[in-house]
């Protein structure tokens, strides 16, 4: 179990996550993905702040676990765990998006420190982690690597080739997160295109399924310790989500997928965050 | 001279390569007889990863052993590694500058029995669209073999384009430079730029103008990308007329290429390749190869008519 001070820094770094995400998008009427990266915020800060094995000064260190965003449209939540991790300054965040800047729309490796491996077009990301995974396996290596998805994208037909690869393979040094928001760019996923139900499927596939509140940084901590003791199969954490989380009025609203701030809202955002932190006692970021 | 296969070179060129280097590592889609990477799986079993029938699984997983610090070579036929894997080499492999290389196996209409589905006709296109990819065209076993091991040390994506039927042993491979032509042989009214089998037809056509009179050069254009342009405007400047032969749509690869790269020239030039069709079954590689006009006789019925 993780100790007091192990949770309430991941609980600081999800709520500083989520105040960089507002940041970056912004109130100039830019839009960004804010839906998806504060429903996964909570479940990156985990990863970044206390599960992983990472070297912010060293991105190459060879017995790194890795971290996949497969749902690459959710940078934004990927960068400002880097930045505040220390992969690089927390000022470069608001270059996102600029012509020229190493912080692309979406995750490139040949751009900014600490991206494995492109992602973007969806469905591609759990393929590309079992590539690591074979790779640390040949390596002798006893790293991990993690890959985020999303619900709707399970919808992608690679997902399940990906899949069946890494049941075959018995990656045992892999584990997916489904963060499971219930929204997609278009509605409800139950009601756009119905992917469910996924522990069945997974499990199906041959994986070990483990369910987690998607925002109780001690359950996410308790899943990822639970998912290192699975040595035969991949692992898969289907985490209970709210698209939104943390921002009142965005939590649950189709909109704010892909959406633009306005002053008012951006305000609103910065002041419940930083409400949020005050409570967790971390502090303004 | 000998014929060899090409896809033999290939399985023998990657265990060789195996040999040499513990990084390189292969990747299969159940066709592992037909593009010889089984000869692989034979050599370094703990190295050769079967992923079944599920190409952008592959190609993706190959992208992340890249990643991952190793040199995976994944091979399957042309059509489906550069048509049905195209976004997954295209966002990853090609955005991402990994080290992947992918061998297009059964390339143009080598496949005769199994028809459209089986032959591509714009895995080149394909491929040369991407920017930073290397294209291997090799026109025989040899500079199979040269591909193999040039692209396992370039940093980047490569794509090999591999017959599945014998050709002509012209080389030993030593000679291939990658981004640059070569002359196969001299001549000096009309140059022939070809790639691939077409460089034999194109030896072939050689021999059947030289008996008319006419001489002609044979330039082999081993890598489609980088495309020697400086390379084909040298080799044109000495000769009167220009044709191109691939096995290939003339859409996006040979003539297209060479068009672009003498197109502040005066030459006269044409082609030879498949027009904007796909090909179809037939009981023969060669049957296929004459219907659409992928002859020796076709190459020097251009050549005559340019220098008439």
């Amino acid at each position: 179990m993780s100790d007091r001070e192990t949770i309430r820094r991941v609980r600081t770094l999800a709520a500083r996550i989520r105040r960089d995400v507002v940041a970056m998008i912004g109130c100039e009427g830019q839009v960004g993905h804010l839906g998806g990266s504060c429903s996964s915020a909570d479940l990156v800060a985990a990863l970044y702040g206390a599960k992983m094995r990472h070297d912010p000064k060293n991105p190459g260190w060879e017995d790194r676990d890795k971290f996949l965003y497969s749902k690459g449209h959710a940078a934004i939540a990927q960068y400002a765990a880097l930045a505040e991790t220390g992969y690089f300054p927390v000022e470069e965040l608001k270059t996102v998006k600029e012509l020229g800047s190493r912080l692309q729309g979406h995750p490139d490796r040949t751009k900014t420190p600490g991206i494995e491996a492109g992602t973007g077009s969806l469905g591609q990301g759990l393929s590309i982690a079992c590539g690591l995974a074979l790779a640390m396996r040949l390596d002798g290596k006893n790293g991990t690597v993690y890959c985020m998805m999303g619900d709707g994208e399970m919808a992608e037909g690679q997902i399940w080739e990906a899949a069946m690869a890494a049941a075959n393979y018995k990656l045992s040094n892999l584990v997916g997160i489904v963060d499971q928001n219930k929204l997609q760019a278009m509605g409800p996923v139950v009601e756009r295109f119905n992917t469910n139900p996924l522990p069945e499927k997974w499990e199906s596939f041959g994986w070990h399924v483990i369910r987690v509140d998607g925002h109780d940084a001690e359950k996410i901590l308790a899943a990822y310790d639970a998912a290192d003791k699975v040595t035969d199969k991949p692992v898969v954490i289907i985490a209970d989500t709210v698209k939104g989380k943390g921002i009142s009025f965005a939590e649950n609203v189709v909109s704010f997928h892909n959406g633009a701030l306005s002053k008012e809202q951006f305000a609103q955002a910065f002041e419940e965050l930083d409400t949020q932190l005050a409570e967790i006692g971390g502090g303004k970021a | 001279m000998s014929r060899s296969s090409q896809r033999t070179a290939y399985g023998e060129a990657l265990v060789e390569l195996g040999k040499e280097n513990p990084a390189v590592v292969a990747l299969e889609a159940d066709l592992g007889k037909s593009t010889m990477s089984y000869m692989f799986q034979e050599a370094f079993p703990q190295r050769y990863f079967e992923m079944g029938i599920a190409e952008q699984n592959m190609l993706s997983t190959a992208a992340g052993l890249a990643a991952g610090g190793k040199i995976p070579f994944a091979s399957t036929f042309a059509v489906f590694a550069t048509g049905r894997a195209y976004d997954q080499i295209r966002q990853t492999i090609g955005i991402g500058k990994l080290n992947v290389n992918l061998c297009g196996s059964s390339c143009g209409l080598s496949d005769f029995g199994d028809g459209s589905t089986h032959q591509s006709v714009e895995d080149v296109a394909l491929m040369s669209a991407i920017p930073g990819m290397t294209v291997f065209t090799p026109c025989d076993a040899g500079e199979v073999r040269a591909a193999v091991q040039a692209a396992a040390k370039i940093e980047g994506p490569c794509y090999i384009r591999v017959s599945r039927n014998p050709v002509e042993d012209y080389t030993q491979g030593e000679d291939l430079q990658v981004g640059k032509v070569r002359v196969m042989a001299d001549g000096t009214d009309v140059a022939i730029f070809a790639h691939g089998t077409m460089v034999e037809a194109s030896m072939q056509a050689r021999k059947a103008l030289a008996a008319e009179g006419i001489s002609a050069k044979v330039v082999n254009v081993a890598t489609m990308k980088p495309f020697d342009e400086e390379g084909v405007r040298r080799e044109a400047a000495t000769v009167k007329a220009v044709v191109t032969a691939e096995e290939h749509s003339r859409i996006g690869g040979l003539a297209a290429a060479t068009a672009l790269a003498l197109r502040a020239t005066a030459t006269s030039m044409d082609y030879v390749a498949i027009e904007d069709e796909f090909g179809q079954s037939a009981h023969s590689a060669e049957e296929l190869m004459v219907h659409y006009g992928l002859t020796p006789e076709n190459i020097a019925k251009k050549a005559k008519e340019l220098l008439k």
